[in-house]
Order: C-alpha cells, then sequence, then structure tokens
C-alpha cells in the first residue's frame, strides 16, 4: 500500500492539518517510508489472535450516579480564545 | 556548588528529618542550581516562589515531627503533566498559554506526601521523540559531554529536560512519562535510573495523553532507592482513571534487601540486534556476570517478537494519538490562528500548533484508522500486541526478570539522526516491548563507553512486580558501581 | 401478519416501502454518561460541564453505572439479547461542539444486540419490528447559531449526556407502522423510566431510513432523513421521501445513498450540503476504557425488576377484565393510566371504568394541555367518582363536570359535587312529588300517552329534570313516571 499526493491531502483534511502544496510530495515519502517499514508485521501469522483491547486485563470501573457541579463557567473559559458571555465563540458556521 | 545538590532523595529525607539542614536551605541549594543550569534549557517553567513557600511550610512540619515520605524535597516535573496554575504545554506551541485549573493526580500525590516544585521541564512535543528535539521550547543539552569534545549531546526524549535536571544536579528527582521508552531511555542517555511501572499503577489523569493506551508516569533519580521513594508517593488507585489498578501500593524501598539469590534473571536472545556497538554487547555481559556473581541464575530466554513491537509501536502510538490530539482545535483553551469557518480555523491552528514529528505521527495515525487500512494496520499492530504479551508471560513462566540494555547507542550529538525518522526510532527498540506489554522496567546506569557516555541496562519484570524490579535493580546498581558524574553546570564554568 | 396495505401509486405501478428508524433516546440519570456533571435541561450556558466534557488536556471518562444499568433494562424491555461484553469506540470528527474530537459510541461490540417491537394495528393485528441493536454513547453539546451574526456560540452543557441509540430493521412498511413503532417504544421506555420520551426537548429523536421497492422486491437503496422530533415529522418525513424516490426511479433515476433533511414548513426533504469529503470515522477502541462487561447474575436480577410491559399488560386487562384489544391498547400505552386503571377497575366495573377513563378523564386532560402520561389524578379520587356514579349520586354528565375540577385543582370529589350542585335527586318521596306536579300541570299530555302516544316518555322526563333543576337522578325518574302514567 502506498501514499500518494492525494492520499496526504486526504488524510490531512481529515486530521484538520492546513499542509502546503509543495508540502504533501515530500510528506507522502516520508509517510511510505515508515508504511514500508512497518508492514514487516505482514510476515507474523495472526490468524485467531485476539487484538489486545487494553495493557491490563481488568474489568471497567463504573462511577455512581451522583452528580456534582461542573466546573465553574470562569474556569472553562478561562483559557478559551474567544468567549462571549458564557458561550464559546468559533468562526460562523456554514450549514 | 552545594553538596545539598549532590545528595540523594534518601539522604536529604535523613538530612531533613536530623535538622543537618532546612528544606529551606535545600530549596535555595537546587534553585541556585537551577539558575545556574539554564544553559541546558532543561526547564521551561521555574516555579521558585512555589517551591520556597512549600519549603517553609516543610519546615514547620519537620520540626514538629510530622515530616511526610517526601517532605521538603525538590523535585521536577515534566511539562506533560498538568500542574495547578502553572504552564503545562507539553512542550507544543498548540498549548501555548495554558495554564489548567487542576491538578494531576501524581502530581498531587507528591505534593500530598510533602514535595516540592521547583519548575516545569522541557520534553519532546506531546512525549514524540528519543531525543528532546522536537520541543517547541527548543532542545535540551545533555549535562555529559564525549571525552575531550564540547559538542552539545542530546538528553534523550522524551523526558529529556527530567532527565538532564536529574544528571545536572538541579533537583533531586523528577518525574517522567514513558509511552515507549521516554523515561528510560533518557535516563540511559543522562547516566541515572529512570523506572517506568506497570501500566496503571500511576493514575494517568491530569497528564496530558499522547497514547493512553502506553502512557505510565514514572521517576527520574539518581539511585533505585529514589526512584522507589518518589514512586511510592506516585503511585495508587485513582477512581478518575479508568486504567488505573485498584490495588495496595507495597512498601518498594523495603523490597531493596540487596540479594537475588532467589532470582532468575532471563537474557532474550532476540534482543542481540544487528549493528548494536560491542561495548553495549559488553555491558550487557557485565550484566549477565553480576548477577551470577550476586547468587543469581541466568538463563537464555526468547521473546521471538521482539522485532516486530517497534514496527507496532509505531502503528499504535500515532493511532491513539491521532485521536487524543484532536481536541487542540482552538476552540477552549490554547492557541488559535482564526479562519472563515471552523474547519479552516482547525486546519490553521494545528498546522501553526503542531511541529513537525507531531503532525507526522497525527498523519500516520489517522491513515493507518482510516477506512480500507483499519484491519490491515490497527488491527494487525493490535493483534501482533497480543502476541509480544504473549511472549513476555511465557518467559515469566520460568523467570522473575529480563535483562536487556536500555538502547542501542548512547547519547548523540543535536542534529544527528533528525532526518530520518526511522533511525531516530530505533532509539526505542528494546524499551517498547515492555511498554506494549504494559510491565514494569527500569534503567540503571551500568557503564561508560569508550567516550564516557554512559549506558544503561534495563530490567523489565511481571505487572505489578515493581518490587521484584527495584530489589533487581538495586543488585544491579550496586555491582555496576557506576559512580560517575557529569559536571554540574557550575563545576563545569568553573573549571 | 396480513400484508399491510401501504402503497405508493407510481406512474408504472405500486411501490412499498421499507423503513427503519434510529431513535436517540436521552437516558434518565442524574450524572452525564462519562463525567458527573448534571444533566439537567435548560440551565445557564456552560454551567454543566466538567472538564471531562469539555475536553481539557489529561482529563479521562470514567463509566456511569446507572447508565449502563438503564441500557441494559431496556434492552430486555426490547426482548433483546444482553452482550456480557461490549466495547466503547471512538468515532472520529471535528465540530465545534463536540469537545474531544471525537464522540465515545459503542461501533462493533454494542451492550444490547437484536430485539423487538410489537406494533398493534388498527384493524387489531400486530407485526413486528425488529431491534437490531441498542448501543450507549455520549451527547455533543449545542451549536448555536442565531445568538451572533459573525459567529457560532458554543455550549457544553448536553455534551456528555448519556444516549442510547436504539436501531431497528427495516421491517416498517407504512408511516403510520412508524408511527405507531415510535410510540411504542416511547411507552417502554417510559415504563420501565429510562428515557422519558420528550421529543419536544430533544430526550428522543430520530433519524428514519427509507427505501422504496416493487412489491415484493428487493430492497432498495435507502436515504437517512436525520433529526426528526415529532412523531408527525417523522411520518411526514417518510411519506415525502417514499414518494421522492419513486418519482426519481420512474424518472429513470437513481437514488443516492446520502443523509438528507426534513423541511416541515415546505414538507420536503433535501440533500445536506455535499461535504467536501465522505466522512471516515475511524472507529477504535477508546483506549482511555476497558470493556464493560457485566455480571449475568446482575442481568437476571435486573429482568426480575422490570415492571409488567405494555403487551403483557395489555393481555391482562383483556383476559382479567374482558376489555377489548383496542381498548386495553389504549388504556396501557401510558403507564400511569394503565396503573390507574388497575387500581381502579379492581372490584369495580371495569368496561365503566375504561370508558370513563378514555372518554371523559382523556377529554380533561386534553384540554388542560396535560399529556396522558402526567395525568394527576389519584386512583383514590377516580375511584370515589366511579362510585359516586354506580350509585346514582352523580350523572355522566355531571361527573365528566366533576374529573374536569380534579385534573384543574386536583380537589376532593365530594366537596366539588357539593360546591357544584351535582348530587343528584334520588329520593323516591321528592321525585314522586315533581311527578305528581308535572302530571297535574298537563291533563292533555297525559291523556294523548294513555292515548297510545307513548312516545312522550321522554317528554315527561325532560319535564321532571327540568323541575329538579337537572338533579333528579334519570333513572328513578323514569320509574315514577312509569309507574304513575301506566299504572
Amino acid at each position: 500500500m502506498s501514499i500518494d499526493r492525494d492520499t496526504v491531502l486526504r488524510i490531512a483534511r481529515l486530521s484538520r492539518i492546513a499542509m502546503e502544496e509543495d508540502a504533501l510530495a515530500p510528506m507522502a515519502d516520508e509517510l511510505n517510508g515508515i508504511l514500508a517499514w512497518v508492514e514487516q508485521l505482514d510476515e507474523v501469522d495472526t490468524e485467531g489472535v485476539e487484538p489486545m483491547t487494553g495493557a491490563i486485563a481488568a474489568a471497567l470501573p463504573q462511577r455512581e450516579d451522583s452528580a456534582e457541579d461542573g466546573a465553574s463557567t470562569d474556569d472553562l473559559l478561562a483559557n478559551a480564545p474567544d468567549a462571549d458571555d458564557g458561550f464559546f465563540v468559533v468562526p460562523r458556521v456554514v450549514e | 556548588m552545594s553538596a545539598l545538590t549532590a545528595l540523594t532523595i534518601a539522604d536529604a529525607r535523613a538530612g531533613l528529618a536530623a535538622r543537618t539542614f532546612s528544606a529551606r536551605e535545600l530549596v535555595d541549594a537546587h534553585i541556585a542550581a537551577v539558575e545556574a543550569g539554564r544553559g541546558l534549557n532543561a526547564f521551561v517553567a521555574e516555579t521558585f516562589d512555589h517551591a520556597r513557600a512549600g519549603a517553609d511550610a516543610a519546615d514547620a512540619r519537620l520540626a514538629a515531627g510530622e515530616g511526610r515520605l517526601l517532605e521538603g524535597i525538590p523535585l521536577a516535573v515534566k511539562d506533560l503533566f498538568c500542574t495547578k496554575g502553572v504552564r503545562s504545554q507539553a512542550c507544543s506551541k498548540i498549548l501555548e498559554g495554558f495554564a489548567p485549573p487542576y491538578e494531576s493526580t501524581v502530581t498531587a500525590n507528591l505534593w500530598s506526601a510533602g514535595a516540592l516544585m521547583l519548575g516545569k521541564t522541557n520534553m519532546d512535543e506531546f512525549a514524540m521523540g528519543s531525543a528532546n528535539v522536537t520541543s517547541a521550547d527548543g532542545p535540551v543539552v545533555n549535562p555529559w559531554r564525549r571525552r575531550g569534545e564540547d559538542k552539545p549531546l542530546v538528553p534523550g526524549g522524551s523526558s529529556g529536560g527530567s532527565a538532564a535536571a536529574v544528571a545536572a544536579r538541579l533537583c533531586l528527582g523528577a518525574t517522567g512519562t514513558d509511552t515507549g521508552g521516554s523515561i528510560r531511555q533518557p535516563a540511559a542517555f543522562c547516566g541515572i535510573v529512570g523506572m517506568k511501572p506497570t501500566y496503571g499503577r500511576c493514575s494517568r489523569w491530569g497528564m496530558i495523553a499522547f497514547a493512553s493506551s502506553l502512557d505510565q508516569a514514572g521517576p527520574l533519580t539518581r539511585t533505585v532507592e529514589d526512584a522507589a521513594l518518589m514512586l511510592q508517593a506516585m503511585a495508587g488507585h485513582d477512581p478518575r482513571d479508568s486504567t488505573s489498578i485498584d490495588r495496595p501500593v507495597p512498601d518498594y524501598a523495603a523490597s531493596l534487601t540487596g540479594s537475588v539469590r532467589d532470582l532468575t534473571i532471563g537474557v532474550p536472545a532476540e534482543y542481540r540486534m544487528e549493528g548494536m556497538p560491542a561495548e553495549i554487547e559488553a555491558l550487557w555481559a557485565d550484566g549477565v556476570r553480576w548477577f551470577r556473581e550476586a547468587g543469581a541464575t541466568v538463563v537464555d530466554i526468547s521473546l521471538p517478537l521482539t522485532r516486530y513491537a517497534l514496527p507496532t509501536y509505531y502503528i499504535v502510538a500515532p493511532a491513539e494519538a491521532s485521536s487524543n490530539l484532536a481536541r487542540y482545535d482552538g476552540v477552549r483553551y490554547g492557541l488559535r490562528v482564526e479562519g472563515d469557518d471552523p474547519a479552516e480555523m482547525y486546519a490553521r491552528t494545528r498546522a501553526a500548533g503542531f511541529g513537525r514529528e507531531v503532525r507526522r505521527r497525527i498523519l500516520i495515525g489517522t491513515y493507518v484508522l482510516s477506512a480500507g487500512y483499519y484491519d490491515a494496520y490497527y488491527l494487525k499492530a493490535q493483534k501482533v500486541r497480543t502476541l509480544i504479551a504473549r511472549d513476555f508471560e511465557a518467559a515469566f513462566e520460568s523467570v522473575d526478570a529480563v535483562l536487556t540494555p536500555t538502547a542501542p547507542f548512547a547519547a548523540f550529538a543535536i542534529g544527528e539522526k533528525m532526518d530520518d525518522p526511522i533511525a531516530m526510532y530505533l532509539n526505542d527498540v528494546f524499551t517498547v516491548p515492555a511498554s506494549l506489554a504494559g510491565l514494569p522496567a527500569i534503567s540503571v546506569p551500568a557503564g561508560l563507553t569508550a567516550d564516557g557516555l554512559p549506558l544503561g541496562l534495563h530490567l523489565i519484570a511481571r505487572p505489578f512486580d515493581e518490587p521484584t524490579l527495584f530489589r533487581a535493580a538495586g543488585v544491579l546498581e550496586s555491582a555496576a558501581a557506576f559512580g560517575h558524574r557529569p559536571p554540574a553546570p557550575g563545576e563545569a564554568e568553573a573549571a | 401478519m396480513s400484508a399491510p396495505g401501504y402503497r405508493i401509486q407510481g406512474r408504472e405501478g405500486e411501490w412499498e416501502i421499507a423503513v427503519g428508524l434510529e431513535v436517540h433516546a436521552q437516558v434518565i440519570s442524574e450524572a452525564k454518561l462519562f463525567s458527573s456533571a448534571p444533566t439537567a435541561f435548560g440551565a445557564e450556558p456552560n454551567s454543566q460541564v466538567s472538564l471531562v466534557d469539555a475536553a481539557m488536556p489529561g482529563m479521562l471518562p470514567v463509566i456511569n453505572r446507572h447508565c449502563v444499568a438503564q441500557a441494559v433494562r431496556t434492552g430486555l424491555a426490547l426482548e433483546a439479547e444482553i452482550n456480557l461484553t461490549s466495547v466503547f469506540d471512538r468515532k472520529n470528527y471535528f465540530y465545534p461542539d463536540l469537545p474531544p474530537g471525537y464522540q465515545i459510541s459503542q461501533y462493533s461490540r454494542p451492550i444490547v444486540g437484536r430485539g423487538r417491537v410489537v406494533l398493534d394495528l388498527e384493524d387489531g393485528a400486530q407485526r413486528t419490528v425488529g431491534i437490531t441493536r441498542l448501543h450507549l454513547e455520549m451527547d455533543a453539546g449545542k451549536s448555536i447559531h442565531d445568538r451572533r451574526a459573525d459567529a457560532t456560540c458554543v455550549d457544553l452543557n448536553r455534551a456528555g449526556v448519556a444516549l442510547m441509540e436504539i436501531v431497528s430493521e427495516p421491517d416498517i412498511r407504512s408511516p403510520e407502522e412508524a408511527g405507531l413503532y415510535l410510540r411504542k417504544l416511547r411507552s417502554i421506555l417510559r415504563y420501565i423510566g429510562t428515557c422519558d420520551g420528550n421529543m419536544e426537548q430533544g430526550s428522543l429523536r430520530a433519524d428514519v431510513n427509507v427505501s422504496v421497492r416493487r412489491p415484493g422486491g428487493a430492497l432498495g437503496t435507502r436515504c437517512e432523513v436525520k433529526n426528526l422530533n415529532s412523531v408527525r415529522f417523522v411520518m411526514k418525513a417518510i411519506e415525502v421521501e417514499a414518494a421522492r424516490q419513486v418519482e426519481l426511479l420512474e424518472d429513470g433515476g437513481a437514488v443516492e445513498l446520502e443523509t438528507r433533511l426534513f423541511d416541515p414548513d415546505r414538507g420536503v426533504t433535501r440533500s445536506m450540503r455535499s461535504k467536501e469529503e465522505a466522512h471516515d470515522y475511524r472507529y477504535f477502541p477508546d483506549p482511555d476504557l476497558l470493556p464493560l462487561t457485566l455480571d449475568p447474575a446482575w442481568v437476571d436480577a435486573e429482568r426480575a425488576r422490570l415492571p409488567e410491559l405494555p403487551d403483557v399488560r395489555k393481555a391482562r386487562f383483556m383476559a382479567d377484565h374482558g376489555l377489548s384489544a383496542y381498548d386495553a391498547g389504549v388504556l396501557v400505552a401510558a403507564r400511569g393510566i394503565a396503573d390507574l386503571f388497575d387500581e381502579v377497575a379492581d372490584e369495580r366495573d371495569a368496561k365503566r371504568v375504561a370508558n370513563f377513563i378514555m372518554g371523559p378523564l382523556f377529554g380533561a386532560l386534553n384540554r388542560a394541555g396535560i399529556d396522558n402520561e402526567d395525568c394527576p389524578v389519584p386512583a383514590d379520587a377516580l375511584a370515589a367518582l366511579i362510585d359516586r356514579m354506580a350509585d346514582g349520586t352523580v350523572s355522566n354528565q355531571g361527573a365528566s363536570t366533576v374529573i374536569q375540577t380534579v385534573v384543574s385543582t386536583g380537589r376532593d370529589v365530594d366537596a366539588i359535587i357539593e360546591e357544584k350542585g351535582l348530587r343528584q335527586v334520588s329520593d323516591a318521596g321528592a321525585i314522586e312529588a315533581l311527578v305528581e306536579q308535572v302530571i297535574a300541570d298537563n291533563p292533555d299530555k297525559v291523556a294523548d300517552y294513555r292515548d297510545g302516544k307513548t312516545k312522550l316518555a321522554g317528554w315527561f322526563v325532560g319535564q321532571v329534570m327540568k323541575a329538579s333543576g337537572g338533579k333528579a337522578n334519570p333513572r328513578a325518574v323514569n320509574e315514577a313516571l312509569r309507574a304513575r302514567l301506566d299504572g
């Protein structure tokens, strides 16, 4: 499997990372280098092997259903690049 | 330089308890060291006022005989940990100006054991790197130099600032985080002890995530005993982390009995890598000899899938990272670069905020999870991961710990290995398997290269068997009698 | 099961429709699915948001035990398989009201598997709609576009609230069945208390998958119409979307798999602006969570704790009280009403009770704008009123007046009867006196009656009732009149 320029563009869009046109091909080369290297995993027979879903074998802990106050709105918005009257503000979403 | 900065945590505890010196004196000595060591770029934030105020409170407690486990001990904290009101930016531009309104569990545990924070340490951006060269705050300089050279070397990474700070005696110990070797490899590069506990032993709450199924906090210290003391305070169950394990924390320092007569140490053939420097081979052989001389049984074992660990890691970790780092979107905190709509704002923010290596890993991670490739890459890697864990399980049926080198080479110059990501990734070839299997592991400084750089030996133990790991590491430490120290920054200037 | 009759008449013959619903039901819980922030509706913006919901760096999810139990209860009520191991996955996409950049959901291994919902059709027949799955996931926040002209405002109060997504098989064959399905599902959720079913507040929202085909043919390509927030819109959206597809196909076009929005003002569906690129959600197991495992003994205990569900209750009402399928179905739809019937009908004339509930009580609730589900009438009040009707204290008409007052004021039945002067006169002496008076005043009519114009009986009753000011017990009046006129 090989990544071309368009694939880089597609995954960069999926990742929401803007890329300059002239950076696409070099990135494709880098990613292909890494992928070619990781593809040695194809040598491993994993027939019937369960994928690991967690580094530890334990049951999922569950929390009681008691509501506590959320963070204060001030704390929540303290680091926000743009906030207005208790809301986070983002550029207008065009539907 | 004050002799106070050359103490171990254990010695400092004794001195404080005996009132030989005060916590304030200890802290002031370290503040002076941090100031003198600014050229290393190990710290990205200094919290001296905090440390001084805490030292005075510690002195009051110590005077009242109420000193806690780490009362008055000055430490440094990797910038990956959220510390309340203090910058916590994972050394990324995208978290520019971020000061959280909360404190990570691990650091909170340290403070409630009486430890004091000198500042936040430099690291690879989002812990992605093995040389501390991807930091938005610039590279860290290893306090060690090749004999007769003055070329600045990398401290390893990603916990490079913590490792350099501890090695240069700017603090008595530091927190690190280890995803694929980010505590152990820099510890080896800087000639100190670096320990990664079992996955689930330390809470991840408040630790900025890189790869959730691999990230673990751990200590960087100058001795094995100090690592045991620090972990004692850091570890414990946290109901706010679903992967935190609810089991008691044993007395780790008490496990350092000095005896390994009842232990069997395994030496995995597969770690004998092609092209590995002969001096690392030789050091490894020394390690085997030291364990034999101490009365342990040493046996050859096989971990057949070792060579697949690194490629497995470089699928799993970027995949998780690509999702974990999606929250950095310029909406609620950190950097924002404006755009006409949210999608454009995101893309510009993330392009400007993430460095090259982080962007590369996000792209790879996005690709291996994307439709049509998930099975071939991510699912395949998680299956191989299961097999790697089984390899260890099988080995631990007959051995109590596994001995390997920590890294395939010593510290290299800043700027080297930058062009080839895979060459850089090879730094972690010996540390990644234990990360994938969630096992506790430790790097102990054990020797020097011909040109005078430190090398580490690496021990891996069963899940939650930190006591055995510390015990074996303590014996290794005594036998290696490493004793070498880089010049402290002040001394270097004076010399 | 008879073939349902819904057909679309195209130019070139008939089409039938196949519809499946994806219902998002907000779980009733105090706290959110993965954080301890409260879930109450309508709070100040960003006042019910934990650091976890805002996806602050280093924050981690911990699942709410109660939400897990609610999903399992719902699964059990849908007669579904409960999966003892399920997995939470991340669904990755960027949106300003989705702070982590992913939704924690369940993709390949949901908590609940196949189940079913039985629909009661109007003709008394039943149809079974298969449930494909039910999974737990977290809700997103709210993007507000009309607050500022230049920007979108984001409120995260809903972010992280627990939702159950309940997916049906494409077994639904008409808009009416879709309405029945949604109502039945809502009734079940309310019975077991896992969702309040409030569509106006968005506690229950539906996406419908619609396709058309020639009768008996293979399933066609479907379109998804998203985010419908009333039963009426669901039905209308299906109707217009199916008609659109038929027209398209008959014009030689092809239906494209796509997501559409329903415009209720214009009564059409329209394609959502095609995104820059197709979605690729990159699902993978959330590494912050472990697989969720359930203890089979606990599941059995939850099963045992379930209340009697609408279908079982309906069958019991029919068997024990001789109600028709239709009446029983109406009574069990809202649990509060069914409970009321159960308490009052016992040891009373069940049909009288049923008729009173479905007639005057539903009328009174409707007039007061109260949902049947929220009926405020206590069982002892209804029982008292039924008893006053049975013993002739109030007339049927009077009882209707009384129940309206009970619904609107909650006051005591007897007090209302007295205050409004609704007590009937049943005293024989008083009625006979009135009868005598009417006969004495109308000798001509009495003569006509006795000459065979027996239809005048009604007229006499009316006169006596009038003389009594409407308070005389009509049956007693009737008897007294007949005795006097015929005797």
